[in-house]
């Protein structure tokens, strides 16, 4: 069988059902504006746009993927459309990819809206775009799966919500993008790390800035665990709990 | 041919048996019947053959091939309706169609014709872009049994295909079911509805309590629970002027008065019908009906399994409308 075409249609049905429906546009060109219109305004010192690019660009990642996923997810749980996907000849794993790829192209894209508006206020010379670009793609994969493993620990719609802000809202503070790494206290410190935004962050802050502390082999690596621990364990919930 | 073999199947939720250690066996190009109650384990028995339950205990072959726990292997040829639609509120009735027959690896213009094709065959061409939610209940079944069989599977499961439609579609339904079969396609249906199970099965088990207690042939069942052959008369004349004569003429048969002019002859052994059909016209009482009395699929289930189907059915209704009602009140 050709498991290509079944692959294509799902991640195709989910970019028209969900991710280009207006309001998510909207949604990905609002975020950016309002924080950074928030940096500005809550500063009492000129604030560069080009330090604030690499947080923007996270956090538009970050709640961008996970609140999709997790909400569609549970969506289509919820309707027993996604038990058609289920009985589909295909495996598992590629039908969550398929369902998953959608969401990380949906964070890419949130990933550069900022830099496009940055580049009208401010000179976005030296950046490593190559290094960027690897990192808004392990962002998205990582924050993606994420929104996969609070998609299959919850069953009601406001509880996909609820359950994401438990991981994204001590992620922003906690990831060193507004509050250096160093400045916290050292009983955070190890949450920190254990926090797969915070390697993405500094490889985002490396290659925009070069203020990033952690070395980039080691953020990338990080990363990449992130996202095969979540996909493989979000993959062995859903055989454990919607395969009953 | 054995599509399918089921043996010893088993599934436990919690401690609780679902389905304990069922056996059948469907043949190609047959429709097999699942009836039983609600809360029989015809649904456990439907996800754990398609594979979104997993098995307990037991094996599963397709077409010889043993898929125990691998049921990604079959699922290509296998079509599946469930009892309630899993199908996209978002999308039009040809795009799920469509979207569906992807699924199964479809090429982009035959799924399209195809979907086309089925949306005629179903009567749903007028429909075909309205969104799937503002389909009615009818509409939307016919659709998920066309997204069943998009893909032109070996056998399709049909799970309480008519349950909560109105007597119109229902009646549309299983001529759909009719003619899929006709066609050759093997069809695995469940129901509490005991007149479908008659109509449209060839071979049924009865399934109470995760059990399977009596699976055969429609005609077996009843023959097997017929205790005696049984005559229906319809008589142009009084029969109680010949009564007396009757009973002396045939005392090994027992005479039992239905109406005026009707009359049942019973007998534990078969009989033939001509020496009652002369008995009666040399006494110049013409035979306007003889009719053979067969028990009902309803008095074999009740003699089989002590449930009476029927009552559990209209205390379900009630307790619908009295859902219903509820839900009225408090919206």
């Amino acid at each position: 069988m050709k498991t290509w075409i079944a692959f294509y249609n799902i991640l195709m049905k989910d970019m028209r059902s969900y991710y280009l429906k207006p309001p998510n546009i909207s949604w990905g060109l609002i975020f950016p504006i309002a924080w950074t219109l928030m940096f500005f305004l809550r500063s009492p010192v000129a604030v560069e746009v080009r330090d604030l690019l690499p947080g923007v660009m996270a956090l538009s990642i970050l709640f961008g993927t996970t609140s999709m996923l997790a909400v569609t997810i549970t969506f289509e749980r919820k309707s027993r459309s996604f038990e058609r996907l289920l009985l589909a000849p295909i495996s598992l794993n590629l039908l969550m990819l398929a369902k998953t790829s959608g969401a990380i192209m949906f964070g890419v894209v949130n990933a550069f809206i900022p830099v496009i508006f940055a580049g009208f206020l401010t000179s976005l010379s030296g950046i490593n775009w190559l290094m960027v670009l690897g990192s808004v793609i392990l962002i998205a994969i990582t924050s993606t799966f994420l929104g996969l493993f609070v998609a299959v620990s919850v069953s009601q719609i406001f509880e996909a919500q609820t359950f994401s802000n438990f991981f994204r809202f001590p992620m922003l503070f906690l990831c060193g993008l507004f509050i250096p790494l160093s400045d916290l206290p050292g009983f955070l410190r190890p949450i920190s790390y254990a926090l797969p935004l915070t390697y993405g962050a500094d490889i985002l802050k490396s290659s925009i800035n070069q203020n990033g502390i952690i070395s980039i082999p080691l953020s990338f690596f990080a990363l990449i665990v992130f996202s095969v621990f979540l996909f493989a364990y979000s993959i062995y919930n859903v055989n454990r709990k919607w395969i009953v | 041919m054995k599509i399918i073999e089921v043996e010893n199947l088993k599934k436990n939720y919690n401690g609780f048996t679902a389905v304990d250690g069922v056996n059948f066996y469907i043949n190609q190009g047959e429709i097999f019947g699942f009836l039983g109650p609600n809360g029989a384990g015809k649904t456990t028995t439907i996800n754990m053959l398609t594979g979104i339950a997993k098995i307990t205990e037991g094996s599963v072959k397709l077409l010889g091939e043993d898929y125990t726990g691998n049921a990604k292997k079959a699922q290509a040829i296998m079509g599946i309706v469930p009892d309630e639609s899993n199908l996209y509120e978002e999308l039009s009735g040809w795009e799920n169609l469509a979207f569906c027959g992807a699924l199964y690896g479809m090429e982009k213009k035959l799924r399209e014709e195809r979907a086309t094709q089925l949306l005629e065959e179903f009567g749903l061409e007028d429909a075909s872009s309205k969104s799937f939610k503002a389909y009615s209940k009818g509409m939307k079944r016919k659709l998920a049994i066309a997204a069943g069989i998009i893909h032109q599977p070996e056998i399709l499961f049909l799970d309480e295909p008519t349950t909560g439609i109105d007597v119109g579609f229902a009646r549309q339904i299983r001529n759909l079911i009719i003619d899929l079969h006709s066609k050759g396609t093997t069809i695995f249906l469940t129901t509490h509805y005991i007149e479908e199970a008659e109509r449209l099965c060839e071979r049924l088990a009865f399934i109470v309590q995760g059990k399977i207690v009596r699976e055969g042939t429609v005609e077996e069942m009843m023959r097997e629970t017929q205790e005696e052959n049984i005559v229906n008369f319809t008589l142009g004349g009084d029969f109680a002027r010949i009564e007396e004569e009757f009973r002396s003429h045939f005392p090994e048969f027992n005479l039992k008065m239905v109406k005026n002019n009707d009359v049942s002859i019973h007998s534990p052994s078969a009989f033939t019908l001509f020496p009652f059909v002369q008995f009666f016209e040399e006494r110049s009482i013409p035979v306007f009906e003889a009719k053979i009395v067969r028990p009902s699929l309803e008095e074999v289930f009740v003699k089989v399994t002590g449930i009476e189907l029927r009552k559990m059915q209209s205390e379900q209704t009630q307790r619908r409308k009295i859902g219903q009602k509820g839900e009225g009140s408090r919206s």
